[in-house]
């Protein structure tokens, strides 16, 4: 029995002692390397490009511009294949363009015998531009007369609205109603490791990519489309990954090594961003603008939400409208018995492209819900924590978007749990105290409720294999990758509890080869444990099955007087043990019997899962300094059955950090005339560091998720969700002052503190 | 890979002065924390380099008996911090050297580095200023003694020869004994941070009376500045929350803060400004006064 253990990550070992090997620590010998060289106007028009010096230099192989590229628009964010083209992403991409659109993009690219050889011949490539206004947020670029940034698009990537109830008529019956406008920034997701991805070919027509990517098997779809080849002359291979969170949810540097060693004849051609690169000309967080207003009555209830988005998606669609769509849907399952309606636009501007980001745009609408809920709290005189009891979902509502039952709903206890826990009642009496002079104290809080997996705007598809080996043990092969979250760690648990062995007998395969590996579109959408669970769970009974037959046979004791467990298989009284290393042997030598035993499923999943959360967090402001300090914050969540427990608060102290991060300091700053990114190092860029991390805790309500294997659901995204508007309600407490624009920085709490004459 | 055409390590403060005679246009490089961060950007000028990093002759630390103290110009910041606090000296320069990037900065970058760089906003700079540290440069051609006020000359530029090497900081026992001082950085975070002001106050007191305060910003001129018209101001005053607030109200007057996407100059203003009042109540109650 592993499932509910705190069982070792996998991969602690290799990684603590630096033997895991990644993307960049696989390259060939001889491997070129390949840069870009990247636009430094934000909207414009390449009208000369020479290129001619740099390709005289020593070292330099070749310089493509967009005029030797395949004139094939592509999409690039990492959905599965949908067979309806209609839902289909925006096919706007090229491996190069002439036309710019933000500043960083991909207009040439040199290949060097090595990085400095690159980087010099960058700097002689003589570029000619002809600049146009930068169209930068919703009024600019939706303007009716303002410039396509792609042809026919009138800048628009997608729109849709949707309706739960009759929101009009509630707002009007209500007892109050109010309205707010709140503004996200521009983040980006910072990964530890930097894109990276290199190619070379093995045959004539066979092409092999190394490449850090959360979906190796789509990548191979977008890429056999970008290059119009084959998919099965393309092989992806995902090594380890020194994380992703989205970020490589999206096709950026493979299609463009593909090309590559394809056109310099197979020489393996590596392409590794900088950190610069990385932050200003891979994806963002998809800005959001968001007009809400609220409808309660006087005793509490929650009548009417009613949302507005706009969301920008900067100069290329990647995951485009999906975000502001999914964000959407999302937010339902929170308050399920007030009615909602959701409009949402996204729009194409000259910023950075804006892709997928932990999240995918519910901590944006998240950040917006829940600080018009404090506000009407505060309105009717009650108590946030008190608020939300009376409005969030229970368990056996009716999500009205998709008419079906939420089957587990956890969020109460949770709110039960963490009025407790953190002392919340004992708190606020305490910050009485607190309310004048310069140094303030409050409280804030702050739910969401999120989707484990895709379906159904998306397939959702996953697939195991295990295979026994002859010395007895057991390998796992999955589609599902590992990026850093643990999902080879909880799978091996899934599959030891099935299997009947221990996760030390187990050996997970965490290198993805499209060649080799079950079919799963990858790590994304929270999606791995929920999903994957089916498929490893049959998987597991299937070999387990498999090894019980070959057992009653070489026995010749009925099946069903046989069990697994540890490291052998037993008779009922345990009277008979057969070592599955014997079986195994025998399974595979036996001149006559057996076979190997290998089990393989593939399972699609036709539900989704509600995971529920709240953050509540204590700050003290020091007006003077417009400084914040967190002085405690608490994650509860109900994720249903929680498989692993330290794993699962590991991804909450992270998710929480990254939410203290992007609410209070992290800013990709554009030059509002030019487009100009700023600060696109991380000097400039403010992540918060360790000294930056206040102590985080946190704790589970554990219901039971009957669509799951295991009862499980989502965790890998949620921690972030409520933090940003947790932490605003809680200067809002203690200060009176409402923070509507992220990131709540001490520039931020500086003009707003003036406003407000505390300063 | 770094664009390094030229290298040469020197063995010893004499052979660098010759290193650099030789090779003009060369650049010293001691714990690499600003030198290898341009060579990455590509940035012309350090393409010949002379490595003048843990030579004996730069890393030395005295403190005399009568209280002078002497510090390499290759002194670490780990190995500063910990000389310093040992012997709790000069609280104002443990703060300001605790302050640059993080620990593993603080054990490559060194104080002649931090300083020669130029940088407005020099974490060591402010401390070093209100403690009257002077700097002892040496060329094939002789040494010279500056003030470190002195020694700035404006944004990213110091007056420093292109055939000098600095070997040494020192501060006389009367601008550091029986003092009080404090400094303070304000930046966006706690740890690897460029400050957005910092503050460093030093004060001596007589019956509870500024016999001398010395007050230094950074990030608030072109260079690390001196507030000298109101450190004349304010000797033989009565130390008070008044006083205190005057400072506050007067020191902008010779500063000059800039207005950037960073931060904005009335944003500067006002931290400037609560500085003030925060660093030089500290000081003083350091010094011993009551406020």
């Amino acid at each position: 029995m592993s499932v509910g253990l705190s069982q070792e990550r996998l991969d602690a070992k290799a990684k603590v002692t630096g033997r895991c090997r990644f993307t960049g620590d696989l390259a060939l010998p001889g491997t070129r390397i390949a840069k870009y060289l990247h636009s430094n106007i934000a909207h414009g028009r390449v009208v000369d490009i020479d290129t001619t010096e740099a390709l005289a230099m020593t070292g330099v192989e070749a310089v493509f511009t967009f005029a030797d590229i395949p004139r094939i628009p592509f999409a690039t964010a990492g959905h599965a294949f949908n067979l309806d083209p209609a839902a289909r992403d925006k096919e706007d991409r090229l491996l190069l363009t002439d036309y710019v659109r933000y500043h960083g993009d991909e207009i040439a690219i040199v290949v060097a015998v090595d990085g400095l050889t690159a980087s010099k011949a960058l700097k002689k490539i003589k570029v000619t531009y002809k600049e146009y206004p930068a169209l930068l947020n919703h009024e600019q670029a939706l303007d009716t007369a303002a410039m396509e940034l792609h042809k026919g698009s009138a800048n628009q990537v997608g729109e849709h609205s949707y309706q739960c109830g009759d929101v009009p008529a509630a707002v009007a019956s209500a007892d109050i109603s109010l309205k707010g406008q709140f503004q996200t920034q521009m983040v980006q997701h910072c990964h530890m490791e930097n894109h990276i991805a290199w190619a070379y070919m093995d045959d004539t027509d066979h092409i092999v990519i190394m490449s850090s990517t959360q979906i190796p098997h789509i990548c191979r779809r977008i890429v056999s489309q970008a290059l119009d080849i084959p998919m099965s002359t393309i092989q992806v291979i995902k090594p380890a990954i020194g994380g992703g969170f989205g970020n490589k949810q999206d096709v950026v540097l493979e299609p463009m090594v593909a090309f590559l060693t394809k056109k310099l004849g197979g020489v393996p051609v590596m392409l590794e961003l900088t950190r610069e690169e990385c932050l200003s000309s891979t994806r963002i967080r998809h800005p959001f603008r968001v007009n809400v207003e609220c409808a309660v009555n006087n005793d509490g209830t929650l009548k009417a939400l009613a949302m507005d988005v706009s969301s920008n998606t900067g100069g290329y669609a990647s995951h485009g409208h999906s975000i502001a769509k999914a964000a959407g849907s999302k937010v339902v399952p929170l308050y399920p018995n007030a009615a909602l309606s959701y409009q949402a636009v996204t729009h194409y501007s000259n910023l950075p492209s804006a892709g997928a980001m932990r999240g995918y745009g519910s901590p944006q609408l998240v950040y917006a819900v829940e600080s018009i809920m404090e506000e009407a709290a505060r309105k009717i005189g009650m108590d946030s924590l008190d608020f939300r009891l009376k409005n969030v979902a229970q368990t056996g509502d009716t999500n009205p978007l998709t008419g079906k039952v939420i089957e587990s709903a956890g969020i109460r206890e949770c709110l039960i749990k963490g009025r407790e826990t953190f002392g919340w009642d004992q708190k606020k009496q305490e910050h009485q105290a607190f309310k004048s002079g310069n140094i303030r104290r409050g409280l804030g809080l702050a739910c969401f409720s999120y989707g484990s997996g895709t379906y159904p705007a998306s397939v959702e598809i996953a697939g195991a294999r295990m295979i026994l080996n002859q010395d007895g043990r057991v390998t796992v092969q999955i589609g599902a990758t590992e990026i850093g979250q643990g999902s080879d760690t909880v799978i091996a648990q899934m599959a030891s509890e099935r299997l009947g062995i221990p996760v030390s007998a187990i050996r997970v395969v965490s290198t993805q080869d499209t060649d080799t590996t079950p079919f799963d579109p990858g790590s994304f959408a929270s999606r791995q444990t929920y999903i994957v669970c089916q498929a490893v769970a049959e998987t597991g009974d299937l070999l387990r099955q498999r090894i019980l037959e070959h057992a009653s046979t070489m026995l010749e004791l009925p099946v069903e007087q046989l069990t697994i467990s540890e490291d052998a298989v037993f008779n009922g009284d345990k009277t008979v043990r057969l070592s599955l290393n014997e079986l195994a042997l025998d399974a595979y030598y036996h001149k006559t019997r057996g076979q190997q035993l290998t089990a393989e499923v593939s399972r699609k999943v036709t539900t989704s899962a509600y995971s529920y959360g709240c953050t509540l967090v204590e700050v003290e402001v020091d007006i003077k300094l417009c400084q914040l300090s967190i002085l405690g914050i608490r994650n509860i969540h109900d994720s249903g059955k929680i498989i692993n427990p330290d794993l699962a608060a590991g991804q909450v102290y992270g998710g929480v950090g990254m939410g203290i991060s992007g609410a209070l300091s992290e800013e990709l700053l554009a030059d509002p005339e030019t487009g100009w990114i700023y600060n696109n190092n991380l000097l400039d860029y403010k992540i918060a560091t360790m000294m930056d991390s206040p102590d985080i805790s946190c704790d589970f309500v554990e219901t039971h998720e009957p669509t799951a294997a295991f009862g499980n659901k989502s965790l890998g995204e949620p921690p972030l969700l409520s933090v940003a508007p947790a932490i605003r309600n809680a200067i809002l407490d203690a200060t009176g002052v409402a923070m509507n624009q992220l990131p709540m920085s001490p520039k931020a709490l500086f003009n707003a503190f003036r406003d407000a004459e505390l300063i | 890979m770094f664009p390094i055409d030229q290298y040469h390590r020197a063995n010893s403060i004499e052979q660098a002065c010759h290193l650099l005679a030789e090779n003009p246009g060369s650049k010293l490089i001691a714990g690499g924390t600003d030198v290898l961060i341009r060579l990455r950007e590509g940035k012309s000028g350090f393409g010949s380099l002379v490595d003048i990093h843990d030579l004996d002759e730069l890393t030395g630390i005295t403190h005399t008996p009568d209280g002078m103290l002497q510090v390499g110009s290759g002194v670490t910041f780990t190995r500063l911090i910990n000389f310093l606090k040992s012997d709790g000296l000069l609280p104002a320069l443990v703060e300001g050297a605790s302050s640059i990037g993080g620990p593993q900065v603080r054990n490559m970058a060194t104080l002649g580095g931090n300083i020669c760089n130029g940088a407005p906003s020099g974490d060591s700079a402010a401390p070093l200023l209100v403690f009257d540290a002077r700097v002892t440069l040496q060329s094939q051609r002789g040494k010279r003694e500056v003030p470190v006020e002195e020694f700035y000359a404006g944004p990213g530029k110091v007056h420093l020869e292109e055939d000098e090497i600095v070997t040494q900081f020192s501060i006389n026992p009367e601008s550091h004994q029986n003092t009080g001082s404090h400094f303070y950085k304000y930046a966006m975070r706690k740890a690897m941070d460029i400050a957005t002001i910092g503050c460093a106050a030093a004060c001596k007191l007589e019956d509870n009376r500024i016999e001398s305060l010395r007050l230094a910003y950074t990030v608030a001129a072109p260079v690390p500045k001196r507030c000298r018209v109101l450190e004349e101001q304010v000797i033989g005053q009565p130390v008070s929350r008044k006083l205190i607030a005057d400072i506050a109200s007067m020191v902008l007057e010779e500063l000059s803060p800039r207005n950037s996407w960073r931060a904005s100059k009335d944003f500067r203003e006002h931290i400037i400004r609560t500085l003030a009042d925060r660093v030089v109540s500290e000081a003083i109650i350091r010094a011993g006064g009551q406020l």
